[in-house]
C-alpha cells in the first residue's frame, strides 16, 4: 500500500462521505425498505464491476475509481448495516496486480465481510492466481441465516482458448478484455466446477433457499457479447429440484430481470460505465428477457449516470433488489409470489414505462 | 523556331492519344469498379474500428468500445439533433470528439482529419440499415 494510494482514498472518501451526509438522501430511502421483523430476513449490498484501470505509475481512470469509491461510501453509510457484501467481479480491467491492489484497497475500506466473485478481467492474465491471493477461492459455498450461497466462477472457457491460442498472456487478457471482439470466446462453468456443484447441492435441503451468484447471467441473452454462459442449461438443471432458486450476475452494466420455471435471475449494476442493452446493436437477434424493463437510457455527461450498485433484501427467501442509481431514480425488482416472478415495483407495467426506458 | 513547334506538336500528339486510350465516361461503371471502391470504403471502416478499440485516442487508456461495443448507443443516424445538455444542434462528429475530450481524457480530432472520417465510417457502417431519423432523441 503506497502513501499516495492511501493518502489519496482517505481524502476522496472523505470528500464524498461529506457529500452524502449532507445529502442524505440516499441510505435513508434504502433504510425504509430495510426494516422487516422477522429475524430470518437479511439485507446484504452489492458491488460490481468497477474495471479499476492503470494508466501508468500512479495513476488510475480516474473515472472508474470514483465509481467504485462512491459505492463503498455509500455501503458504509447504511444503517442498519448490511451483513455482508458481494462484489461480482471485473474488479480491474486487464487483471494486473496493479489495478487488483488498487481495487482491493479502495475495497478495504468497507466494514462488513466480502464475498468476491471472479470476472473475465482479473481472470485472463494470470488465470486468476494473484486474485486467489488476494480474495481466496475461485468458487465456493456458505450458509447465512438459513440460506445457501454458492459463488461460481462462470467466465471460464475452452482449454484450448486459454492456454493454447494465444502468445501471451497479455494478448489473451486483450482478447478476452473486449466485449465485442469477435475473437473473444464463450464463458461457462466447466464440467469439473459443475461437479463440485452438484456435490455441494446434494447436502442442501430442497426447501432451503439458494443463490447462486457468478460473475456472467447463467442464461442465454446475447452470445456476442458473451451476456451468456455456454452450459447455463446444465447449471439451471441442477436448481430445478429447488423450491426457492435465484441467480445473480454481474457482467452486464445493467439491470436485467429473469424468471425461467423455478430460478429467478437478477443482474446487478456496474460502478463503472454502462453497457447498451444488445437489441441496440442493429446487426444481430438478442433475447433480452420479456419481462426486464431496462434502466434509462444513460446520459454520458453525466459521468455516473447508469451506473450503481444495489442493497438486497431476503425477506421470503428470494430477493428483493433495490437498485442505487447516481443520477436517476432508484428502482426496486422485487420477486412478486403472486404471478411467480420478479417486477419492477414501479414501472412494470406497460402503461407506466417512460420515454428513457426505450433503447434503439 | 522549327524545333520548338515540333516538340508542341509532338506533346500535342501524345496527350491526344493518351486521352484516346482511357477514355472514362462519367457516368459508366463496372462491376469491378464497385468491388474496389467497396474495398477502399471497408479499408477505412476497418482503419475506424481500430481507432475504436484503440487506447490510444485519449490519454488515459479508455477506448470506445469500452462504453460502446459495436458501436451501440451511438444513434449515428439521429444526427444531427439537437443535444440538451449542449444547448444546441450538433453533429455526430462533435459527439465523437465530446468523448475524446471527455471519458478518454484526450485532444478533439481534427472535423475533417482522416481519423474522424474512418470513426464516423465504422459507426455508420454498424448501424447500416437503419432508418434516418435526424433529431430523434
Amino acid at each position: 500500500m503506497s502513501e499516495y494510494f492511501s493518502r489519496m482514498n482517505r481524502r476522496e472518501f472523505l470528500k464524498t462521505t461529506g457529500a452524502l451526509v449532507a445529502a442524505s438522501s440516499l441510505p435513508v430511502s434504502m433504510v425504509e425498505l430495510a426494516f422487516a421483523d422477522d429475524r430470518q430476513n437479511f439485507r446484504f449490498a452489492y458491488i460490481s464491476d468497477a474495471h479499476i484501470q492503470h494508466i501508468s505509475g500512479k495513476d488510475f481512470v480516474r473515472n472508474w475509481d470514483r465509481g467504485l469509491i462512491r459505492a463503498v461510501a455509500e455501503t458504509n453509510l447504511l444503517d442498519p448495516e448490511p451483513d455482508f457484501v458481494l462484489f461480482g467481479g471485473d474488479l480491474a480491467q486487464l487483471g494486473t496486480k496493479a489495478e487488483l491492489d488498487h481495487g482491493a484497497e479502495i475495497m478495504s475500506a468497507l466494514r462488513q465481510k466480502v464475498h468476491y466473485v471472479m470476472g473475465e478481467h482479473d481472470y485472463y492474465l494470470d488465470l486468476g492466481e494473484y486474485w486467489s491471493k488476494l480474495f481466496g477461492p475461485q468458487y465456493y459455498s456458505f450458509d447465512h441465516k438459513g440460506v445457501h450461497f454458492v459463488v461460481l466462477n462462470s467466465i471460464l472457457t475452452y482449454d484450448e482458448w486459454t492456454h493454447e491460442r494465444w502468445p501471451t498472456a497479455e494478448q489473451r487478457m486483450l482478447e478476452m478484455a473486449g466485449l465485442d471482439n469477435p475473437n473473444g470466446s464463450p464463458f461457462m462453468v466447466g464440467e469439473k466446477q459443475r461437479e463440485w456443484l452438484k456435490t455441494d447441492l446434494e447436502k442442501v435441503s430442497k426447501d432451503v433457499p439458494v443463490v447462486i451468484v457468478s460473475h456472467s447471467p447463467i442464461q442465454k441473452i446475447y452470445k456476442g457479447w458473451n451476456f451468456w454462459t455456454d452450459d447455463a442449461e446444465e447449471v439451471q438443471a441442477m436448481l430445478k429440484p429447488f423450491e426457492k432458486a435465484t441467480v445473480l450476475y454481474g457482467h452486464v452494466h445493467q439491470i436485467q430481470y429473469n424468471q425461467i420455471d423455478n430460478i429467478t435471475f437478477h443482474s446487478v449494476m456496474a460502478t463503472a460505465w454502462p453497457w447498451p442493452y444488445p437489441q441496440s446493436y442493429a446487426q444481430v437477434e438478442s433475447y433480452l428477457p420479456k419481462l426486464t424493463v431496462p434502466m434509462n437510457r444513460a446520459d454520458p455527461f453525466f459521468e455516473r449516470d447508469a451506473t450503481g450498485w444495489q442493497l438486497l433484501d431476503l425477506a421470503s427467501g428470494k430477493p428483493a433488489v433495490h437498485y442505487n442509481l447516481y443520477n436517476n431514480t432508484n428502482r426496486t425488482v422485487a420477486y412478486n409470489p403472486k404471478t411467480g416472478q420478479p417486477e419492477d415495483s414501479a414501472y412494470q407495467d406497460e402503461s407506466r414505462r417512460i420515454a428513457p426506458q426505450i433503447h434503439f | 523556331m522549327w524545333r520548338k513547334t515540333t516538340v508542341i506538336g509532338a506533346v500535342v500528339l501524345i496527350l491526344g492519344t493518351g486521352i484516346a486510350g482511357i477514355v472514362v465516361r462519367a457516368d459508366e461503371f463496372k462491376d469491378e469498379d464497385l468491388k474496389r471502391w467497396e474495398g477502399e470504403y471497408m479499408s477505412v471502416v476497418t482503419y475506424g474500428r481500430e481507432l475504436w478499440v484503440s487506447p490510444k485516442l485519449g490519454t488515459n487508456g479508455v477506448a470506445c468500445a469500452q462504453c460502446h461495443p459495436n458501436a451501440a448507443n451511438t444513434h449515428p443516424e439521429t444526427y444531427p439533433k439537437f443535444q440538451q445538455q449542449l444547448g444546441k444542434v450538433v453533429a455526430l462528429r462533435d459527439m465523437i470528439n465530446w468523448c475524446i475530450m471527455n471519458p478518454l481524457e484526450g485532444e478533439p480530432l481534427d472535423l475533417d482529419g482522416a481519423d474522424m472520417i474512418a470513426i464516423e465510417a465504422y459507426v455508420h457502417h454498424e448501424r447500416r440499415g437503419v432508418e434516418l431519423a435526424p433529431g430523434k432523441h
